[in-house]
């Protein structure tokens, strides 16, 4: 116990990330071997824990690196239909479906880190607003290339082709992409224990890059990067290498993501899931990680949840957004903010007298 | 900080009375909410009726498809509840958002409530997705009107009201090549959509069959269908005299009044989801005077079934219903000719329905409002005869 009050804030923060994921996932499965849990909740799991790690990479953008990237959902759509190819083509070879989850998460979030310095180096160089339309031109190209894109897979091995399908497969082949219809027929294989195990390798690398001498960097360049510059900081290495991780996890949620629907569309990844993920960002709270732990799964379920005031639902939803925003920003809680300083204060200084 | 507060309870308060409102204005109008289906009728006691659930857009940019369904059965459950038979329902509706995703969850809510039969989907990619979990958990799913192949395909106990879309394809370019409509086609299709993209690729692949010469083909989006004059112009200079419009009426009622306004008049000649242009708001019916289309339904026929059912939904919805509801008042009776015929009582387990609903469907005749002599085959599309309908003086025509 008295190491834990011995760590600095960041330490503590990030025990307490673990802790909430670990007892989260702990809980739950509890509850569900118990059999108290509906099927609505189950159904939720896996979206909560491909948003969770979502919300994790965007906020090391833009609450640590402190840029603003609207083009988010345009990363976890390369790593979904990536991930799809990977796992579809690996069907008959790798009969285990855990291995092949992994597999398709791994080509997912390489092929979106991929996208992310071919995005980022040109972007990189541009700031705030520009740097935000950037992005958001960004995921509107990944989406409108995925819809005219015609992968199919027979013997032979896999066929691409651009705007209409140009190729004709084999006997027993099967389209994989099928332009703007999408995928279908995808097999179900992202589970609860998986998402749990990737939201943990989320939390470890993002945790540990902040903490470490290239976060510290980073977050010099989100708060003055003439400083930092000045002081011999590389400000577009340290600005691609946040840009780019948080692309690849984007890339290996869309993986996890795409591997719980029987089908998903280009569409799905558009703007607005962007915009969703951003939210989740804001209301955890800027380069807080477990504010957006919280956060993702609080507004994922919470729709879901509403389904009893029926017609209502999105209102009230929309509601709860702009209340939940405007006590981040009100004095209310600034103040308890304030006193939880002032104890932690307070302990230290008595701390330090005992020490003495 | 006090007025902050103020604030934010005065938005809680408001959150809670409209959510008060919100469970009055349902009860009142819309029969289509779980409880209300049994308190409406009071004939439908717990236990004795079969839970009928369904999920479809009710709030977004694709709402309208989705409250007519939801409106359309729930005309057809209140019927059979107050005639009192055997057979009754217990309707619950679940909104999707026209979101794969939210239709899981959607689907999910409705499995923790005891659906054992399901409406499954309005849209295509939404009933796609829960069709998956239909199939796994068994539960029988007659969609109305999610017509891409893949919704039924693979699955043995999802059954469609609706045409699926490669038989719009292929029968829209027979009729256009039987009755001579056209020489020269142009095809304008909304190609991230997977309703419109399914009926283009079969029309095309028919059209070459037939021997149709389609001129110039060109495409919009969804955040592109406010201009077609690049398209219309286009079609023009290829000299079209027949445009195809495998599209929603929303859109094609932009492609008319533009065409108008430049000039340009072909035959039009629509699907579907044509139904309805003459009730867009703004639009200026005389355009549509000679559009063609293939639908199942049309509101102005004048047989009996018709004139009530669209008597009724406008008594009690404000509007013309369109084919989407005419389909969910269809599957909800032909669920009822299904479930009588079988003998199956309400406190069978859905898979047990699922088994007897597989065979019924597979083996019996159907006639509903969307058409007659309806038979389904063991792939679960329907065998119906799309009606061609004209446009003519501000009506639809049988062609």
């Amino acid at each position: 116990m008295k190491k834990i009050k011995n760590l600095s804030k960041n330490g503590r923060d990030s025990l307490l990330c673990y802790a909430i994921v670990i007892i989260a996932f702990v809980a739950v499965q509890a509850v569900t071997a118990g059999g108290g849990l509906s099927s609505s909740m189950k159904g939720l799991l896996v979206p909560i824990c491909a948003y969770i790690v979502m919300a994790v990479s965007l906020n090391l953008t833009v609450g640590i690196l402190g840029e603003l990237s609207l083009g988010h959902a345009g990363c976890m759509s390369v790593g979904a239909f990536a991930g799809i190819v990977v796992s579809t083509s690996l069907t008959d070879s790798v009969g285990a479906a855990p291995l092949r989850l992994a597999a398709a998460i791994a080509v997912g979030g390489v092929l979106a880190a991929v996208a992310g310095v071919i995005v980022g180096v040109p972007v990189l160089r541009l700031k705030g607003d520009y740097l935000a339309i950037v992005t958001l031109a960004f995921g509107e190209i990944i989406k409108n290339i995925v819809n005219v894109l015609y992968i199919g897979r027979d013997a032979s091995g896999l066929h691409f082709s651009i705007l209409s399908q140009k190729f004709e497969l084999a006997e027993g082949g099967k389209m994989i992409i099928n332009g703007p219809m999408g995928v279908s027929g995808v097999q179900k294989i992202a589970s609860f224990t998986s998402g749990f195990v990737l939201i943990l390798l989320t939390l470890f690398i993002v945790l540990n890059l902040i903490n470490s001498r290239a976060g510290r960097a980073i977050m010099s360049l989100r708060d003055n990067q003439i400083a930092a510059d000045s002081i011999g900081i590389p400000v577009t290495h340290y600005k691609l290498m946040a840009f780019v991780i948080s692309a690849a996890f984007a890339g290996m949620a869309g993986a996890l993501y795409a591997m719980n629907f029987s089908t998903v569309t280009a569409a799905k990844f558009d703007f607005n899931t962007s915009i969703l993920v951003l939210v989740f960002v804001v209301l955890g709270g800027l380069g807080n990680i477990w504010g957006s732990i919280i956060a993702a799964a609080l507004l994922t379920v919470l729709p879901e949840l509403l389904r009893a005031v029926r017609d209502y639902r999105m209102l009230i939803y929309a509601v709860l957004l702009i209340a939940l925003m405007l006590f981040n920003n009100s004095s209310l809680k600034r103040r308890l903010l304030e006193k939880r300083g002032m104890r932690q204060m307070e302990k230290l200084e008595r701390a330090g007298k005992g020490g003495a | 900080m006090k007025k902050k507060l103020s604030m934010l309870l005065a938005g809680a308060i408001l959150a809670t009375t409209l959510a008060a409102c919100g469970g009055n204005s349902t009860g009142g109008t819309n029969g289509g909410s779980a409880a209300d289906a049994g308190a409406d009728t009071g004939t439908a006691a717990a236990g004795a009726a079969f839970k009928l659930g369904g999920h479809g857009p009710l709030t977004g940019g694709a709402a309208i498809y989705g409250n007519a369904v939801k409106n359309g059965a729930s005309i057809a459950v209140e019927e059979i509840n107050a005639a009192g038979g055997a057979v009754q329902f217990d309707l619950k509706f679940e909104d999707d958002e026209h979101d794969p995703e939210k239709a899981a969850n959607a689907y999910n809510a409705l499995k923790d409530w005891g659906m054992q039969l399901s409406l499954s989907g309005v849209t295509s990619k939404p009933a796609e997705a829960t069709s998956a979990d239909h199939y796994s958990d068994r539960i029988f799913a007659l969609t109305p009107s999610a017509s891409a192949v893949a919704v039924t395909e693979g699955k043995d106990n999802v059954f469609q009201m609706c045409f699926a879309d490669p038989n719009q394809g292929t029968a829209s370019a027979q009729y256009i090549a039987d009755q001579k409509l056209g020489t020269k086609i142009a095809i304008i299709y909304k190609n991230d959509d997977v309703y419109s993209t399914g009926i283009y690729e079969k029309f095309t692949a028919e059209a070459a069959a037939k021997g149709l010469e389609i001129v110039s083909t060109t495409t919009f989006t969804s955040s592109s269908q406010t201009d077609f004059s690049v398209q219309l112009n286009e079609a023009k200079n290829a000299g079209a005299d027949l445009l195809f419009l495998p599209i929603y009426y929303d859109a094609a009622s932009l492609i008319l009044t533009q065409a108008n306004a430049m000039g340009y008049a072909p035959k039009f000649f629509g699907v579907d989801g044509m139904d309805g242009i003459l009730t867009v708001e703004g639009f200026d019916t005389a355009l549509a005077e000679g559009v063609m289309l293939l639908t199942p339904f049309n509101a102005d026929a004048e047989d009996e079934l018709t004139r009530s059912f669209v008597t009724k939904y406008q008594e009690k919805y404000g509007e013309v219903p369109n084919q989407f509801a005419a389909d969910a008042y269809d599957c909800v009776y032909a669920y009822k000719q299904a479930l009588e015929a079988a003998g199956c009582t309400p406190d069978m387990t859905a898979e047990a329905l699922c088994e007897a609903m597989t065979a019924q469907f597979t083996s019996m005749t159907f006639n509903g409002l969307t058409g007659e002599n309806m038979t389904w085959d063991a792939t679960g599309a329907v065998a119906k005869s799309p009606k061609g309908m004209i446009i003519k003086n501000g009506a639809y025509v049988g062609m």
